[in-house]
């Protein structure tokens, strides 16, 4: 499969070792998502790319695979949005600072940004989805020339779900990015629109046959996305999503996260559309 | 200012039509202007009209007990918000409501549905598009009954 | 040039490896199965006893002669020395606000495996690649394998349930080894040796051995060339990996689904099987916690839990999983074939599914819809 590869990790110690890093902030960013930023007490793991994960353990409860959602540019400080869903997730979101947390990684492959030069780039994240973009967007910000259009589609559940509210707005405010953001459900009160994330694509500003797009969601939403996606016409090689799958070990080592010939700790979990697709369509694999 | 035939022709659903039938359409139209927060139409009275959005933001509302006001979807510019006029017994099922200040071009189902009745051709080539409108609609809003977003438990 | 050993001096390997600091696992009855057991002399190996297989059923019988490897496959293999069922991979402490974690020492001696089938040197060679070729290495089985002295006996009584020629991984041993024996029952009881490696080199030089005479050679040819006749036509291995894939929807998943008990046996015996997952573990003052890898099977109905449900809820999902890893996806993933042909997991299967079946069955059906 032809997919973005990461530079390859030395680890001295085993695999399996987590290494210990510290609480430096935290921020709540809506009900039931934080967002941790981590600075490692003594060894550091590689530099962490966008579209890679770690795996973040929470003493005795257990670890859990967790993208970077920060600035890949902000030396050593590792940072992840979490949403507080199960013990070692709920575990995650209550540390304070100065609490300390293993860290595995960095592991799996990153977002192809190369294949983006030049051309449009579209963003489109649906829930917690939002979080494995935003080192995207930062890249593309920080590296504003080398795209096109930039445009970014946030598809939420309710307002309340909503993620990076304040950056948002200050995104919205920017003359080189559109950001176009879009709620399943809502009460009167929101000044927004309401609508599954796929209802913004038609409108919105960018050239399908110059673009690149990077979708991340649950399975279903990203199925339907790149499905509008084509419709308006963006080639399916330069559609990419974000997998996830059971995962336990985050190495290749224990078999979890296998869907039918791929690894997606290893080979993924960033994947090609035209590549991918087909897995997506057998139920169970 | 631009003709109603040019300004119809924004939308995807009138785009292409013959300009004989556009014409007939435009006879039926007229624009309209509505401020933040007022309403096009309401949940239960004869759906007389519809609208083509050109500029802002429609919010289709329920009113539920214990929950209040919900906002079911929002309708931005080149849409059409309306169906009910359609079929019978031409109620709306929603009211709306400007989110934002809206410009649109208003349409008199009335006036529409007798020409419809008339003219077999643009009857033919109404129906067409705006059911496959309609189907677009239906998947996005399957879509958003499945709740992805939602709770782990669930 | 080749070598012969009498069967009665074999104690002089037990002999030279122990002098290399080898503990010596190898087969011994043990309750009615032949087992892998630790061995302190060839008195302890399986004399006299073969094996009789059949889906679903595993029974030891007597031979008429005192053959030491003359069994196909014990319900084990390798597996539990090289990849053993619960490992502790490291302890953790709070420590001064902080996270102590320290490594756990692979607890492993030397060890020479005596009587390894050239399909078990397959799943090894195969089990290599998945742990220690990778990205990443899987540093237990790293310390073990290395430390391991590997003595093949090529086969010459595959059960019912062996396949090997059919996936190329035996009878005869020919690669992976650091010693191979091939035992010869007429005449004299004796085995043609050769070595692998320089180490099997040097423990064949403290052996009594003897200058092979032609018939030896011979002998130990037929010995293989038989074995492999007898398994010939057992299974169509042709194509099977892209038949797998192109079915993934068949009639014959939801009749093995049927049957399946989904009790994880055929990935607890067999060789390759590699699936582990990690507990967490903590202390009951929360001062101390630990992680242990231990042995995982895709049946187990949490095997493919996440948050949000569960993308293998159905037993029909989970077999062909199973099967369609083991046949066709592993190549994809790890570049080598995931089945070595032992006939384990049909034996001890308590229904007696029997995976040779199962494909001709979905070439069959295939082939009934092409000519609908």
């Amino acid at each position: 499969m032809a997919t973005a590869t990461a530079e390859p990790t030395a680890l001295g110690r085993g695999s399996m070792t987590p290494l210990p890093y510290r609480v430096v902030r935290t921020r709540r960013e809506n009900h039931d998502n934080w967002t941790l930023e981590l600075e490692p007490v003594g060894e550091a793991i590689e530099p962490i790319g966008p579209g890679q994960f770690d795996m973040l353990y929470a003493f005795g409860v257990g670890e859990v695979p967790i993208s970077t959602s920060g600035d890949p540019e902000l030396d050593g400080r590792l940072v992840h949005t979490i949403r507080a869903v199960g013990a070692v997730t709920k575990a995650l979101c209550a540390a304070k600072r100065g609490d300390v947390v293993g860290v595995r990684g960095p592991f799996g492959n990153r977002w192809p940004l190369a294949e983006a030069r030049g051309l449009d780039l579209v963003l489109v994240g649906g829930g917690v989805g939002l979080p494995p973009l935003r080192p995207v967007l930062y890249n593309a910000l920080a590296h504003r020339a080398d795209f096109g259009r930039l445009v970014l589609l946030y598809g939420g559940r309710t307002p309340r779900d909503l993620l990076f509210a304040r950056e948002l707005e200050r995104w919205r405010g920017r003359l080189d990015l559109s950001v176009h953001v879009t709620v399943d459900a809502a009460s009167s009160d929101w000044h927004g629109r309401v609508g599954v994330v796929t209802t913004l694509i038609p409108g919105a500003r960018f050239d399908p046959a110059e673009a690149v797009a990077f979708v991340v969601g649950p399975e279903i939403m990203m199925r339907f996305t790149a499905r509008a996606l084509l419709d308006r016409g963006i080639a399916p090689e330069r559609i990419w999503i974000s997998m996830e799958r059971t995962m336990r070990c985050g190495v290749g080592l224990c078999g979890h996260c296998q869907l039918g010939p791929t690894l997606i700790c290893r080979d993924g979990p960033v994947y090609r559309w035209d590549e991918i697709a087909h897995l997506l369509e057998v139920h169970e694999l | 200012m631009r003709t109603l035939d040019a300004l119809i022709t924004e939308s995807p659903v009138f785009e292409g039509l013959p300009p004989e039938q556009l014409e007939l359409i435009a006879g039926c139209a007229s624009n309209v202007v509505f401020g933040e927060g007022d309403r096009l139409f309401r949940e239960g009275d004869p759906a007389d009209v519809f609208f083509l959005v050109r500029h802002g933001l429609v919010a289709l509302d329920a009113y539920v007990p214990n929950r209040g006001q919900v906002t079911v979807e929002t309708v931005g510019a080149g849409e059409v918000v309306g169906w009910s006029w359609l079929v019978p017994p031409y109620r709306w099922h929603f009211t709306g409501r400007a989110v934002e200040p809206v410009r649109a071009v208003q349409f008199d189902a009335v006036c529409l549905r007798g020409k419809c009745d008339d003219d077999a051709e643009l009857c033919r080539n109404l129906l067409k598009r705006f059911s496959q409108v309609l189907v677009g609609r239906l998947q996005a809003t399957r879509l958003q009954l499945m709740d992805v977003y939602g709770d782990s438990n669930r | 040039m080749a070598e012969t050993l009498a069967a009665a001096e074999l104690d002089s390997l037990f002999d030279a490896l122990r002098r290399r600091g080898y503990r010596i696992v190898g087969p011994a009855l043990v309750d009615g199965a032949i087992v892998h057991s630790e061995l302190t002399s060839a008195a302890d190996l399986p004399a006299g006893w073969t094996d009789v297989q059949a889906p679903g059923s595993y029974r030891v019988a007597r031979r008429d002669d005192e053959a030491l490897f003359g069994y196909a496959a014990g319900p084990q293999s390798w597996k539990s020395e090289l990849l053993p069922p619960r490992v502790r991979l490291w302890q953790a402490r709070r420590e001064n606000g902080g996270l102590a974690v320290e490594e756990e020492p692979v607890e492993s001696e030397p060890t020479a495996f005596l009587g390894v089938r050239p399909c078990e040197l397959a799943a090894i060679a195969i089990q290599d690649t998945v742990f220690l070729e990778g990205r990443f290495q899987d540093r237990d089985y790293a310390a073990r394998r290395a430390d391991v002295f590997l003595v093949a006996v090529d086969c010459g009584a595959p059960s019912d349930l062996c396949f090997c020629t059919a996936l190329r991984t035996g009878p005869g041993a020919t690669e992976g080894f650091d010693l191979a024996l091939t035992e010869l029952l007429e005449g004299e009881h004796r085995f043609l040796v050769r070595a692998g490696s320089p180490a099997g080199e040097a423990v064949l030089a403290e052996l009594p051995l003897r200058a092979a005479a032609r018939e030896d050679v011979d002998a130990a040819g037929l010995v293989v060339a038989v074995a492999a006749r007898e398994m010939g036509g057992r299974f169509d291995a042709s194509g099977v990996h892209d038949l797998l894939l192109r079915n993934l929807e068949s009639r014959v998943w939801d009749d093995v689904a049927e049957r399946c008990l989904t009790c994880g046996n055929c990935t607890l015996v067999c060789p390759t099987c590699f699936c582990t997952h990690v507990e967490d573990t903590s202390s009951l003052d929360g001062e101390t916690a630990g992680r242990e890898r231990v042995w995982d099977t895709c049946f187990s109905v949490r095997y493919a839990e996440m948050h949000g449900g569960n993308t293998r809820p159905t037993p029909r999902a989970r077999y062909r999983q199973w099967l369609t890893h083991k046949l066709a996806t592993w190549e994809d993933q790890f570049g080598t074939p995931g089945c070595v042909g032992c006939g384990r997991c049909i034996a001890w299967c308590p229904v007696g599914i029997d995976i040779r079946a199962e494909v001709a069955a979905l070439r069959a059906e295939e082939e009934a819809h092409a000519h609908a």
